[in-house]
């Protein structure tokens, strides 16, 4: 009798113990559940959010502002990676320059029309020649420490921004800057040594106080919505409300933490856990779990995503097995299986939404997958059986994760060995994008409202030219672009860039992904920009 | 009355071989031959219900999930196997030197295994897997060294019990040499103890390995592992529950098999 109890006993413990595996390798995940059939109270807040949506889809507003804002309360937003610095001219990621959006602010801002915003200054002329820019400064501008924005504030920030301060240029579109001068304490006036109708945008550059540059990546001070706290490494940002913003009524918020998530999963997870409030990079599968009890909102992003090729690489040197893959690539496989079909194809680096600018070259090598031709071709450039492609992946990226696994499967039908290699962020920036040190990768680049930001990364010599696109006439185009004064004959010549890019095959484009966040049903006013950034002064709680 | 466990065959032997059988079975199938292939995605299919045409369902790129899941067994059960035979050499060879011998090289090879056993497994796992890098080889090196100590401290103690065995002492006056002793006379009569302490490493080692890829540091895309399986799967716990549970079960029925298979050989040998 006693050996049977004990022999049930051990039963038991065993069975525990396999229990007790399941729950620790797939255990996190059911916590996440648990939150939908709750009680009562979380039952309203679905029934909440299914009315908000479905007004949200009968009205055709991105912002879905719904009930009276309430002043006050803090939220937390969720963000895919750490900050690469806090200083705002030498931040490049565009997962920093998303949140020092709320921090900072230049002499204009992007507005939601992807316009420009008089921000630090209240009105600007430009000379016919357009040579000289004369800024008029906005009265009771006050920087975060209290002390009001001067010319001379402007004049720092603007020389250290285009490298006329120390020689080096730190955001390089400002380099044709050849003097700033100040008139008088109101009027600044910014001479440049080439015309350029997209200059003005690159005055958003950010004002800081004059000398601030030193400790600019230590204790940021700017003119934003938002004042900055604190910053800790691998954990996030935090900013509190600038009472004194020169923009009445804004911001809503107290206070906003912005929290790093690196994982997709760990996302989900926070989110239907109510530890995020704001998760703004939803794949289209998440959408669809969380869209019982979030407020969903989408709008077209500002991203080109591509499986970008080192045309460095011995074997991606030669454009015909550039072309072989672009071939391959089924773009609108990739749009169903990731994207849910709601992306825009494209095949070169333009973004549609930039109407005069942008020609539709789907045609070249078409948006379903052509395997005789990709094989052909590469059989011509002497690898008939193929060969060996890796694809290196940013791995926090769950889209681009997704992307590259569907990307490999119908590279593999056209005898490509494709393997993908997932890396850290940090890792990506380091050997992808500094050294360049990379065979193929999937992720994507990040427009701004010009044109000319992103076409100017495939001169040849451009710092930021991480595929090592070579082309003389590309480069020749380029100059010709940007000095064009005549905006028809402008949009000729990034046509002509577009088509270079796609005959060359510098890459294989893929789509424009479709932008996809979750809101807290309590909140409302979130507001989607052409522009890659967070805005958090326009989000407010609803009074309920 | 009977002894319950005094027969060659119990029940939890029965048990243990008919899961661990199964398992094995699919897994070697799974490395040759799966119903569908592993890697073809179909959009028409996406997140199909488990059904007569795919018993466990497809996931989110339309792949049928029995198939991976036969393929992410045979990945297990490979690096499982590799790791176990890796770190039980190494084991075998260490324990037995230190176990006969003694002595200086004793005290060194403890003192390791003692710092190997300070850190918990799957985080020195982590560590090793963060300086050689993502990938099959390297998550079965790692493993393989995480979990030598545990077999050299078994194979030692059993050689010091039987050093001084008569029959030892013996073969030693007969003038036998120390290798025939060490791995002809000793090492076939540990076999039994050895043989439970393999069983229980494989089962931690797959366990570790799920644990890994789930984690995204083992076994990666296109390649099926259950881990891997279980960590894409948690996005679509709510839209297809299925998916998740095909690798999650799995991996309970094969590590379940295991532990019960080794309960049953030691109550043979009792």
């Amino acid at each position: 009798m006693k050996n049977l109890f004990f022999m049930k006993r051990k039963l038991f413990s065993l069975l525990l113990a396999a229990l007790l595996t399941m729950a620790v390798l797939g255990g996190c995940g059911s916590d996440g559940t648990g939150e939908s059939s709750g009680d009562n109270s979380s039952m309203e807040s679905v029934k909440d959010s299914t009315e908000a949506n479905s007004e949200e889809s009968s009205g055709n507003s991105a912002e879905a502002n719904s009930g009276e804002p309430v002043y006050g309360g803090s939220v937390v937003v969720g963000i895919q990676q750490d900050i690469d610095s806090l200083d705002p001219h030498k931040a490049t990621a565009a997962g920093t320059k998303e949140i020092l959006f709320n921090i900072f602010e230049g002499l204009v801002k992007p507005d939601k029309n992807g316009d420009l915003m008089n921000a630090i200054a209240s009105d600007y002329t430009v000379s016919e020649d357009g040579l000289v820019y004369t800024f008029t400064l906005r009265e009771g501008v006050k920087f975060h420490n209290g002390n009001a924005v001067t010319a001379e504030d402007v004049k720092y920030s603007l020389e250290r921004a285009s490298g006329l301060l120390d020689g080096t240029p730190l955001i390089s579109s400002l380099s044709v800057l050849t003097s700033v001068d100040i008139i008088d304490d109101k009027t600044v006036q910014v001479t440049v040594g080439s015309a350029n109708t997209e200059l003005i945008y690159s005055f958003v550059a950010a004002i800081i106080p004059a000398g601030s540059g030193e400790d600019a990546s230590g204790t940021p001070i700017g003119t934003g919505p938002f004042s900055f706290v604190s910053y800790t490494p691998q954990v996030g940002i935090v900013v509190k409300k600038n009472a004194d913003y020169w923009q009445e009524g804004l911001p809503y918020l107290d206070e906003v933490n912005f929290k790093i998530v690196n994982s997709p999963d760990t996302a989900l997870m926070e989110i239907q856990g109510g530890s995020i409030d704001i998760y703004p990079y939803l794949t289209d599968s998440q959408a669809n779990e969380l869209k019982s009890s979030f407020r969903i909102l989408s709008a077209p992003s500002v991203n080109v995503q591509a499986l970008f090729l080192n045309n460095a690489d011995p074997v991606l040197g030669d454009v015909r097995i550039r072309q072989a893959i672009c071939y391959a690539l089924d773009k609108d496989m990739v749009n169903d299986f990731v994207a849910g079909g709601n992306a825009t194809l494209i095949s070169s680096a333009m973004l549609p939404t930039l109407q005069t600018y942008y020609v539709d070259l789907n045609d070249t090598y078409g948006t379903g997958a052509n395997i005789e031709k990709a094989k052909e071709l590469m059989t011509e450039a002497g690898y008939p059986d193929g060969f060996d492609l890796e694809i290196t992946v940013p791995s926090n990226y769950e889209f681009h994760m997704q992307t590259a696994e569907v990307v490999a499967e119908e590279l593999k039908a056209a005898g490509i060995n494709a393997v993908i290699n997932p890396v850290e962020w940090n890792t990506w920036l380091e050997e992808c994008y500094t050294n360049r040190n990379y065979q193929s990768t999937i992720c994507a680049i990040t427009s701004d409202m010009t044109p000319g930001y992103l076409m100017n990364r495939f001169q040849t010599d451009s710092k930021k030219n991480f595929i090592n696109f070579a082309s003389a006439e590309y480069d020749e185009t380029y100059q010709k672009a940007a000095a064009a004064m005549d905006s028809a004959e402008k949009a000729e010549y990034y046509k002509q860039l577009q088509q270079i890019l796609n005959d060359e095959a510098g890459s294989a484009f893929i789509q424009v992904p479709p932008i996809t966040i979750a809101m807290n049903p309590k909140l409302a006013g979130y507001v989607f920009y052409p522009v890659y950034v967070q805005d958090m002064s326009t989000v407010y709680f609803v009074e309920n | 009355m009977k002894k319950p466990s005094g027969g060659k065959w119990n029940k939890y032997l029965v048990a243990g071989l008919f899961m661990t059988g199964l398992a094995v079975v699919l897994g070697i199938v799974g490395f040759f031959w799966t119903p569908y292939s592993t890697t073809a995605m179909s959009a028409s299919e996406k997140f199909a219900a488990p059904s007569l045409r795919h018993i466990f369902g497809t996931d989110n790129f339309g792949r049928d999930i029995f198939s991976r899941v036969m393929l992410g067994l045979s990945t297990t059960i490979v690096i499982g196997s590799l790791v176990v035979l890796f770190s039980a050499s190494i084991g075998i060879l260490l324990g037995a030197l230190t176990g006969y011998f003694g002595g200086i090289i004793d005290e060194i090879v403890m003192r390791i295994t003692d710092a190997v056993n300070g850190f918990p497994s799957i985080l020195l796992a982590l560590v090793l897997i963060s300086i050689l890098g993502n990938g099959k080889q390297n998550v079965i090196l790692a493993l393989g060294i995480v979990f030598v100590p545990s077999y050299v401290r078994i194979v030692r103690s059993e050689f010091i019990r039987l050093r001084d065995a008569d029959y030892i002492k013996r073969a030693r006056l007969m003038g036998v040499s120390r290798m025939r002793i060490l791995f002809v006379h000793i090492l076939p009569n540990i076999f039994s103890v050895f043989w439970v302490s393999v069983m229980i490493g494989f089962n931690n080692a797959i366990l570790a390995e799920s644990g890994m890829s789930y984690l995204g540091i083992g076994v990666q895309p296109p390649d099926a592992s259950l881990g891997k399986m279980l960590s894409d799967a948690q996005g679509y716990l709510q839209t297809a529950p299925w998916y998740a549970l095909a690798p999650g079960l799995t991996i309970v029925w094969v590590v379940l098999g295991f532990s019960l298979f080794s309960e049953g050989i030691r109550r043979t040998q009792s």
